[in-house]
């Protein structure tokens, strides 16, 4: 598959992970003016986060919309704006994208399972 | 008005300086004229291109007080800055010698990004129909009117970070194409402006549809060649 090809397809998950972070964001902000209503201790969030499989998919969700999108990003700044190679951008963003999901997903096991 | 102008050209080549002229003011003075009364009446060596004089030929376009412009349509009452007016060969392009440019590899990427009709049908065949009010033509009329002038290039922030972007000219000339219903080269159209050096290293900045003299639109091209390519790369299609 040719490198054009490829750039194209990029685009393409970029703006699609774009649009569904839009929809994320602004119920993750109302969720949040929500929920520190009653105040903001551990004991009550995990209370509402535990064993909620509708938070989890959501979340899970995010993070992955969120990882992609902004690996992708970060790829094209090291390549414009630090001068670095394809393949280095390229890399940079696939170790950031293992990076975001990771540490997302992992937050996402630790207040719904863990 | 001030009755004479201060104006600084560039003379040189890529190293080079701001040599300082002084210019009697006109009513209706455009900047090309500035430019060649400085030609043929202080400084003979001074090289500049141009041509037609009423904005058709596209060949008079320079950096003037920084921003490009088709410099025979620019009146100095619109851009001189009290009576000060910088004038420099435009951005992005090598420059052959003060004010004239090497057009050359502005010119060989509208060929890279398929700028040609490519057609299919032979003398033997009846005209192709277009419909004038199809939405395809509407869009390819709304970019056809280029002037080949380099205003776009020369203000492209992308073309600065990386010369070998195919820039708004050569891709507006290729979404015309595309949206050219008697073409045949629509796929390799869409490879050679995909990817890298392409379409998606747009940033929608603007700058070229901004400064067109013609009015043209090329971010709004250039954003249709990207959903039509991103589309064609997810089905397989290129």
């Amino acid at each position: 598959m040719s490198s054009a090809v490829t750039e194209a397809k990029l685009w393409y998950w970029q703006r699609v992970s774009a649009m569904a972070l839009a929809f994320f964001v602004l119920v993750h902000l109302a969720t949040l003016i929500y929920a520190v209503q009653g105040g903001l201790s551990a004991a009550e969030i995990l209370g509402r986060t535990r064993g909620s499989w509708l938070f989890g998919g959501f979340y899970s969700v995010f993070v992955v919309a969120a990882a992609v999108h902004a690996s992708i990003g970060l790829a094209g700044i090291a390549r414009e704006w630090l001068g670095w190679k394809e393949s280095a951008g390229r890399a940079l963003g696939i170790a950031f994208a293992l990076f975001v999901a990771v540490m997302g997903l992992r937050a996402v096991y630790g207040v719904v399972v863990g | 008005m001030t009755t004479e102008l201060a104006v600084k050209v560039w003379r040189g080549r890529e190293a080079g300086e701001f040599a300082a002229y002084r210019v009697p003011r006109l009513d209706s003075q455009t900047v090309l004229d500035v430019v060649t009364y400085i030609q043929r009446n202080l400084e003979p060596t001074l090289t500049y291109r141009y041509a037609c004089r009423v904005g058709m030929c596209g060949s008079c376009a320079m950096s003037v007080n920084g921003i490009a412009r088709w410099t025979c349509r620019t009146h100095v009452a619109k851009v001189a800055k009290g009576d000060a007016l910088e004038i420099a060969p435009l951005a992005n392009l090598p420059v052959i010698r003060d004010l004239a440019t090497d057009m050359s590899e502005f010119f060989d990427k509208w060929a890279s990004a398929r700028g040609r009709f490519v057609g299919s049908a032979t003398r033997h065949e009846d005209f192709a129909r277009v419909d004038p009010a199809s939405p395809k033509r509407a869009v390819a009329n709304a970019g056809i009117e280029c002037i080949g002038c380099g205003v776009c290039h020369a203000s492209c922030d992308v073309v600065t970070w990386r010369p070998d972007f195919l820039g708004p000219a050569a891709l507006n000339r290729a979404w015309t194409l595309v949206n050219d219903e008697r073409d045949a080269g629509q796929r390799e159209r869409l490879l050679a402006v995909a990817g890298d050096a392409g379409c998606h290293a747009c940033h929608t900045q603007g700058a070229c549809t901004e400064r067109c003299p013609k009015e043209i639109a090329p971010t709004a091209g250039i954003a249709g060649l990207k959903r039509l390519v991103a589309k064609a790369a997810i089905r397989g299609e290129l």
